[in-house]
């Protein structure tokens, strides 16, 4: 059977914020760009973001970028790559003007400039008073910028795949990437879509964690697939847990409602951030405000009848403020609790919320693998948004800076892209034999027969991600998660599908997610194993300090060997002085 | 607790038929999709949409005791067993609770659901007041589920011709926006007897609704300016 092809200059896989907008800038200069994603773009989970998007407009406190930029080191723990949080730090203003011009609708103030809130992690002049720079479509800010982002490339006529599954990239024998294999889910049918450059967009790896706020499509798939291209993935020992996501269920709750005036109790009725953060102290960096929750909760100080849980006091903030600020999350707590916030403190418990890590890029969007002497670019590849790692987040993202990140770099790679396309002009030979590989991927799931089950092993995987690669880790249960990992990625060889029809089988999309994320949750124990110290999110109990003398570095993890090497972090910024390591108090 | 699925896979089926199936563990709280993924655990060929689980993506649209909702957003404790459960009527079924939103989607480009504006644009943000922001509201929240125009009858008789409640409220999200500049155009393009006009104020959209919004003001809204546009 011959296999259907398409040629592009330029192909995005994923839409949400970072896919669209690259995909924007792109079809602007008339490059000839596919976007594929596995469901119809304004279901990407961007639409999900809640708060808002930082950008230093100052249009309620006094603020600038440089202030943005101190921030989000600070909130990085000194992970984060300077010259490209100073780049993002410097674009955002102009962005957001961007994306409101696009037809975002954001909250305003009476003199008619956009809302701004406070958000952890902010400050004014580098490490005083509470900033607000946070800009919000009340909380409804990344349904506001997804679907203006999709509105804008209606606009611009970008070629969408909707409900098309990226299987795997191609990649020829000089190592230049040459498009993917897709399938198109409504036929069942592979497609070759073959491009003069790639961008993976695919978003972040919640579903490794059972509870979690992610979306049931947030499987990491372009992870998966920069592994399986030979491709290290980058800090994946950093995985944000959301301080307030709803108790057992893990809906998110905005850090906007702590940034609007809300606080976490425990069981004392104790404001207990205070004895944690005494300056910040609801709006410390989420690291902070979710180990310290996680601590109360150890100490025997959580709520209800286990004590697993503490309290977001919301009430006395007011219905005006809650309907006109906060209107979605008063909305997904009485959906799922039945409470009415303006009336009970609700429930909340640090939840698994976004992948720090990812494929490894420079500030350009560009792919960037080890060589002997520094790194270089993986030809003809790109990756923004959550599933690259720029890295802008380091060992903590701050809150508001994901929906500024994806706007900033998907913008960046679009632009890059558009050189590289004038310097290669056409498309290279494609390359049968990665074909092939890629199409095994596919057709591994028709075999039949009995086996073992996705839903299982997914189900043991997030259970064993929870369990051994949590808020707080050691040396003796990582190695057991490793073990546990290892051992369930053997028994996926087994796993067999009883649905082997074509049209719609959503059962073959779950198989090849899950294979996804057993690759991406083996890359994630393993870095935490490594990583012997106590940095932003990664808390190490048997190393509980900061040690940049062994480990101010940045992790790669590739497949092969289930090797680890390390890169420096870059502390020189663009033009501006560096922010050398300090200590990091809130 | 016991649910009647519609049931219909391409390859192997004729017509479509009606499943049964039985879910023994319920637990308190559980919603409409926990328990469908439950039942997929059970049997892998069961097929429907789903992604955020918290009512905000939109793709888990069904028709649930004869009302169109979103499963992830619909506590079990509130419907009478056996659920019945269905795909959203009106669309061309692809296979069992999935169906081709292309007719959906066509409708809502075809608003031009985008600002448009005919000035240079200012380097900083356009102005706009907390009370023309406020006439957004319960318009820009819209998820695309479709629940709306396919409870809709004027749609499942005119899905080539009328826009439906969902794109008609997309329209007026734009015209009632302070900083587009497109509403003659946009008035305009709706005239006619069927893009617009085929709204005969059922209500059907506004009752089934998940997020509370409310096609049909939105409707009558569009009407007025362009009884305004005549005079």
């Amino acid at each position: 059977m011959s296999l259907a092809r398409r040629k592009f200059d330029v192909l995005a896989i994923g839409a949400g914020g970072g896919g669209l907008r690259s995909a924007l800038q792109l079809s602007r200069e008339e490059a000839n760009v596919a976007v594929v994603s596995k469901v119809f773009p304004t279901r990407s989970h961007t639409v999900a973001a809640q708060g808002g998007i930082n950008a230093a407009l100052a249009n309620v406190l006094p603020d600038n970028w440089h202030w943005h930029m101190y921030d989000t080191v600070k909130g990085s723990d000194y992970l984060g790559d300077q010259d490209a949080i100073e780049y993002m730090c410097r674009a955002a203003s102009h962005l957001v003007y961007e994306l409101e011009h696009y037809g975002v609708p954001f909250s305003r103030l009476d003199n008619g400039k956009i809302y701004q809130r406070p958000f952890g992690g902010q400050s004014q002049n580098f490490g005083g008073d509470q900033a607000a720079r946070t800009c919000a479509a009340a909380d409804r800010t990344g349904h506001a910028m997804l679907h203006s982002l999709y509105q804008q490339n209606i606009r611009a006529k970008t070629h969408f795949f909707d409900e098309y599954f990226a299987v795997d990239l191609i990649k020829d024998q000089d190592g230049f990437i040459l498009g993917a294999l897709v399938v198109e889910i409504e036929s069942g049918e592979p497609l070759l879509i073959e491009a003069k450059t790639t961008l993976l967009a695919t978003g972040g790896a919640g579903q490794l964690f059972r509870t979690n706020t992610n979306a049931r499509i947030n499987t990491g798939d372009g992870l998966g697939m920069a592994l399986r291209a030979g491709i290290p993935l980058q800090d994946m020992e950093f995985f944000q847990f959301h301080p307030t996501g709803i108790a057992g269920k893990g809906m998110l709750i905005t850090e906007g409602a702590r940034g609007e005036g809300g606080y976490l109790l425990n069981k004392d009725g104790e404001r207990f951030m205070e004895r944690y953060a005494p300056h910040a102290k609801d709006l410390a960096s989420r690291d902070v405000v979710s180990r310290a929750i996680a601590t109360e909760v150890r100490e025997g100080r959580g709520c209800g009848p286990e004590g697993d849980y503490v309290l977001l006091k919301l009430d006395h903030l007011g219905q005006e403020v809650l309907n006109k600020r906060l209107p979605g999350i008063s909305d997904t707590i009485q959906t799922f609790l039945h409470i009415d916030p303006a009336k009970e403190p609700v429930p909340v418990f640090p939840t698994a919320h976004y992948t720090m890590g990812g494929i490894p890029t420079n500030r350009h969007g560009r792919v960037v693998v080890p060589v002997e002497q520094g790194e270089e670019e993986i030809p003809g590849l790109y990756a923004a948004g959550e599933c690259a790692c720029v890295s802008v987040h380091g060992a903590n993202r701050l809150g508001g800076n994901s929906l500024l990140d994806i706007v900033v770099f998907g913008r960046a790679a679009g632009n890059d892209i558009i050189d590289y396309l004038k310097k290669n002009r056409y498309h290279r030979q494609l390359d049968n034999s990665s074909v092939e590989q890629a199409m095994a991927r596919l057709t591994r799931w028709d075999q039949k027969g009995d086996g073992e089950r996705v839903a299982d092993l997914r189900y043991e995987l997030q259970a064993t991600m929870e369990k051994y690669c949590g808020v707080f880790r050691t040396k003796e249960v990582l190695q057991e998660g490793v073990e546990k990992v290892l051992q369930l990625e053997k028994r996926m060889a087994d796993v067999r599908l009883h649905d082997h029809s074509r049209v719609f089988n959503t059962a073959r999309i779950e198989a090849m997610e899950l294979e996804n994320l057993m690759d991406i949750a083996l890359a994630t124990v393993v870095s935490a194993l490594a990583r012997e110290e106590s940095r932003g999110a990664h808390s190490r109990i048997d190393f509980p300090q900061r040690d940049d003398v062994h480990w101010l570095k940045h992790s790669l993890f590739f497949k092969e060997g289930r090797r680890l090497e390390y890169k420096p972090v870059t502390l020189k910024p663009l033009s501006v002085e560096s922010f050398p390591p300090k200590e990091r108090v809130y | 607790m016991r649910f009647r699925i519609y049931r219909y896979n391409p390859e192997t089926d004729q017509k479509p038929h009606m499943q049964e199936y039985v879910l023994e563990e319920i637990q308190p709280g559980m919603m409409l999709r926990d328990a469908l993924l439950k039942l997929k655990e059970q049997d892998e060929t069961l097929v429907f949409r789903h992604s955020c689980g918290e009512g905000v993506c939109g793709s888990d649209a069904m028709n649930i005791n004869g009302r169109n909702g979103l499963a992830c957003i619909t506590p079990l404790e509130s419907l009478k067993t056996p659920v019945e459960i269905r795909p959203v009527p009106g669309m061309p079924v692809i296979r069992d609770l999935v169906v081709d939103m292309g007719q959906f989607y066509h409708h809502y480009r075809a608003i031009k659901p985008y600002l448009i504006v005919h000035d240079p644009e200012p380097e900083v943000e356009y102005r706009q007041s907390p009370e023309e922001r406020e006439k957004l509201d319960g318009l820009y929240e819209c998820i695309l589920c479709g629940c709306c125009s396919t409870s809709c009858p004027s749609f499942w008789w005119n899905p080539d011709k009328f826009r439906g409640p969902a794109a008609l409220l997309q329209a007026y999200r734009f015209l009632a926006d302070s900083r587009d500049q497109a509403t003659a155009q946009r008035l305009e393009e709706l005239e006619g007897p069927y893009r617009l006009f085929r709204c005969h104020t059922i209500m059907n959209c506004v009752n089934v609704c998940p997020k509370g919004l409310n096609p049909t003001a939105a409707i009558n809204n569009i009407k007025k300016l362009m009884v305004k546009d005549m005079v």
